[in-house]
């Protein structure tokens, strides 16, 4: 894992006792709530529908097991006992109070961790493939490339008053699990012919109320250009997004109204002025970067097959369903990667409480060569679990409840954290993903269905990616009640597509019956079990699914 | 980021407290409580907009933060949110368990 040096350790710090002062000067009276409002939003800190909201950011989704113990001293000494992991790999904790903000700044601090650029008009937290440095079908790790964009946009002076967010996410495999082409940027990390490493740059993804799929603007720009090609993107968004309408302020509006192949040219003039210049990456730079993320010294190839485990399985239907489900190949032999499901059935989609993540900081330390994850799709992944040692891992889950065989499944459901929490909601996320999961409980039926993606918003902003599931369900108030309008057809991989309404939105009681109407129609007009939802639905249209939820036309 | 109350008859005057963010109802006294049963029901007219303008020097004087008034009906005499997120609000937290509460309901730790 990235350590912090002393330049980071420093801003870090500093930041904490620039914040302890502004907290102080708030609460004397000093300054007033307009002029502390957008220093307080510059660290993460949110006022939410019943008190602050605290952001964190987790770089890149990467948690060692002092972070994630951290993570639960702080839920249980200054909050409720629990945190919300998010959809951006970032974690929220909803009940702090202000007084106790800069300590908690601080103690996060002492783990390497902060909450700036959590909020604002600046480069938010950049995200990767939760599976970084550990699938087996990765081609590059994303990683070292996301904590150089880190370092470089952290405290950026001329990127920290932008149009609007700007959200960068980086992936390095051919199947996109970090969701890059609904990004402002996302960076498809690769090595070409001669094994060059470079980045296909997608721009002017994102979701909200336009979603819109990101342009490729360039399909290889070699690492050494990572810098300046991504500072003349931004060069050219600064200058020229709009700032007169906060809805046609982000990057994919300005894509769209002057064309990927103007922005290519502006970026590419751009890139010329200052492509030599400072933000030419050296190569040793690079290296050094690059050593933080190496494999674990200890991780080492194993038999491919697990003794072992066969015969836990053999014996433990509850295992043997969980590892099928929740584990995926590793790159090096007899380890797997393993999805903590954070969704067990009738659960809060995200939430863990501090016994939960002290859990997982053991389990991460003694199993997984003290590394852990967050993935956007809300789950804690151990990426680096010897076969051999699953058993034990899943038993350990178990206890806690972490151990739903739903990675993946239609009761693995992305949800934010809607009108329960927040200020900008108009309906309730939480309860409709309870209700759902409840209703496919069965893990047989979930099974049937196979891979399947549910994303539920409580509003527009869609927080809960509702655009790319594959059933989206959005949030919205309709003459004072809940309503949820669906989409169909979404999706966040490399074949990234924004979901079609259907038809008319459901009520709050009606909407878990019209998701089930969705998914038996899909199990009656599959060609066969390999066909799943989302490929059926691209053979088919809306048509079948429209007829079972309206009738005929 | 909050819409107006209606014009209707009923008022309450909402915040959230400065210092630990909780959701607070201006009360009979000009105290700030947790408690919206117990909060003072204004009508349109002069006495909503005194109520306002004291929630106003409230937030400036930073007991609260961001004070506005939103619709109640009075039901058996205690004051009850028209608005569903209103409704939320003055629970106190979400409409599902969380926390330890979530962790008991699913069985966890056992």
């Amino acid at each position: 894992m990235y350590r912090y040096d002393e330049f980071d350790r420093a801003f870090v710090t500093e930041r904490v006792a620039q914040f302890r002062g502004q907290v102080e000067r708030r609460l004397s009276g000093e300054i007033s709530e307009d002029q502390f409002k957008p220093l307080r939003l510059q660290n993460g800190v949110y006022l939410q529908l019943h008190a602050y909201m605290l952001r964190i950011a987790i770089p890149y989704g990467t948690l060692s097991p002092a972070q994630l113990r951290m993570l639960a001293f702080i839920g249980r000494k200054y909050d409720r006992g629990y945190g919300h992991f998010t959809t951006r790999q970032n974690l929220q904790f909803h009940w702090p109070a202000l007084k106790d903000i800069p300590d908690i700044l601080g103690h996060l601090a002492s783990v390497e961790m902060h909450a700036i650029q959590t909020s604002g008009n600046c480069i938010r937290n950049v995200t990767a493939d939760h599976f970084a440095g550990a699938a087996a079908d990765e081609v590059v790790d994303p990683r070292p490339y996301a904590e150089i964009l880190r370092q470089w946009s952290s405290l950026h002076p001329e990127f920290l008053f932008l149009p609007r967010k700007f959200k960068i996410a980086v992936t390095g495999s051919e199947r996109d699990r970090a969701a890059i082409q609904v990004h402002d940027i996302g960076l498809h990390a690769k090595r070409d012919a001669s094994g060059n490493l470079g980045f296909a740059y997608y721009v002017g993804g994102g979701l909200g109320r336009t979603p819109m799929i990101g342009h490729l603007i360039n399909d290889f720009v070699p690492v050494e250009d990572l810098l300046s090609y991504t500072e003349a993107v931004l060069r050219v968004y600064n200058l020229f997004g709009r700032r007169d309408n906060k809805y046609k302020a982000r990057i994919k509006i300005l894509v769209h109204e002057t064309g990927a192949a103007e922005i290519k040219r502006q970026v590419e003039e751009e890139w010329g002025r200052i492509r030599h210049g400072a933000l030419a990456l050296p190569d040793d730079e690079i290296r050094r970067i690059e050593s933080y993320f190496a494999l674990p010294a200890g991780l080492t190839p194993r038999p491919a097959e697990s003794v072992v485990l066969k015969r836990a399985r053999a014996t433990n239907p509850a295992l043997a369903a969980w590892v099928d489900q929740n584990t995926k190949p590793h790159k090096v032999s007899g380890h797997a990667l393993v999805t903590v499901s954070l969704k067990p059935i009738g659960g809060t989609p995200g939430d863990a409480t501090s016994e939960q993540m002290e859990l997982i900081a053991d389990l991460a330390e003694r199993y997984s060569h003290g590394e852990a994850r967050v993935s956007h799709e809300q789950n804690i992944i151990l990426p680096h679990v010897a076969l051999d040692d699953l058993p034990a891992v899943h038993e350990a889950l178990a206890r806690e409840n972490l151990a739903t065989a739903n990675a993946g499944l239609v009761t693995d459901i992305i949800a934010c954290p809607g009108l329960d929490y927040c200020a900008l909601a108009n309906a309730r996320s939480i309860p409709i993903a309870q209700r759902i999961a409840e209703r496919f409980a069965d893990s047989a039926r979930q099974r049937e269905v196979g891979d399947l993606k549910i994303k539920i918003s409580g509003c527009i902003n869609a927080c809960g990616h509702h655009h790319v599931g594959h059933i989206g369900i959005l949030g919205v108030e309709k003459k004072g009640e809940e309503f949820y309008q669906i989409t169909l057809g979404g999706s966040a991989d490399e074949h990234a597509a924004v979901g079609e309404i259907v038809g008319p939105g459901f009520s709050y009681d009606d909407v878990v019956d019209a998701v089930e109407k969705v998914v038996d129609t899909y199990l009656k007009v599959r060609e066969n079990r390999g066909e799943d939802f989302l490929a059926a639905y691209r053979r088919l249209g809306a048509a079948p699914f429209k007829e079972a939820l309206y009738g005929a036309a | 980021m909050f819409k107006a109350a209606k014009e209707g008859p009923a008022k309450v005057i909402t915040a959230n407290d400065l210092r630990d963010g909780l959701v607070v109802f201006l009360d009979q006294d000009g105290g700030w409580i947790h408690d919206i049963a117990r909060s003072r029901v204004v009508e349109d007219g002069p006495d909503l907009e005194s109520a306002i303008a004291y929630a106003k020097a409230q937030h400036d004087a930073r007991i609260v933060v961001e004070p506005y008034a939103i619709d109640v009906e009075v039901v058996g005499g205690v004051p009850v949110p028209v608005r569903f997120r209103e409704k939320i609000r003055a629970d106190h937290g979400p409409t599902i368990p969380y926390g330890d509460d979530e962790r008991r309901k699913l069985g966890a730790g056992t």
